[in-house]
């Protein structure tokens, strides 16, 4: 399945896009998400903190992805 | 009746707005949170802020926040405005009203709206300064 994920901050200079579609198997939880995510971005591997949204809302990494979730990277945010 | 008012705007925020917002007669109070860019961070010189957001979610936690202080403080209304894009020195990226019968509801909830929207509002700046710009607390 296809999961949409967007990036900010200090990710998305990282990254280099703002958006792309991660291709899974199947469904895995978010923990794992974040592993996948790592291994096909290495430019990643030093953000040691960041949060993760599904569907515009924080969650956990028990969390299991379904299909057309999007997910958001949350880099330490410094609004205000 | 709206009791929160929430907004993300690339205009200039309005302090009016936020104040006539909160304002009620039932009130002997309102404070105000207004955040201003600094022209230093750590004795460099910045020249400039630019604020990007995850601006639906951002909306929604903001909505949470206000929501939440309502909750837990005895106020009447609150309004938390944020701006998005560049700003210069002296700009206001956010204004945070609250009206309340007696001023140190007014006062906690102010400070807690506030200090609750720098820890879990998805929007970050960066600051440029003469020789190049940073993330603000990333730390790649």
């Amino acid at each position: 399945m296809n999961i949409k994920t967007l990036f900010f901050g200090i990710t998305a200079d990282l990254i280099g896009a703002s958006e792309l579609d991660v291709v899974l198997a199947s469904s895995i939880s978010i923990g794992a998400f974040k592993t996948v995510l790592k291994e096909k971005h290495p430019q990643l591997k030093n953000i040691n903190t960041y949060a993760i949204a599904v569907n515009e809302a924080y969650v956990e990494d028990e969390l299991l992805l379904r299909e057309n979730d999007v997910v958001a990277i949350i880099p330490p945010v410094s609004g205000g | 009746m709206q009791r929160t008012s929430i907004k993300i705007t690339s205009d200039k925020l309005n302090l009016q707005e936020c104040y006539r917002f909160v304002e009620d007669a039932s009130c002997g109070g309102i404070a105000a949170f207004i955040g201003t860019v600094r022209n230093d961070t750590q004795g460099k010189e910045v020249t400039q802020l630019d604020f990007s957001t995850y601006k639906p979610m951002a909306i929604k936690e903001m909505q949470k926040i206000a929501a939440l202080t309502l909750e837990k403080f005895d106020i009447y209304k609150i309004a938390v405005h944020h701006a998005e894009g560049v700003l210069k020195i002296g700009d206001i990226p956010v204004i945070i009203t609250v009206s309340s019968k007696h001023r140190k509801a007014a006062f906690a909830a102010c400070e807690f709206a506030i200090d609750t929207l720098k820890e879990t509002v998805p929007i970050w700046k960066k600051e440029y300064f003469s020789d190049g710009a940073v993330w603000v607390n990333a730390h790649p």
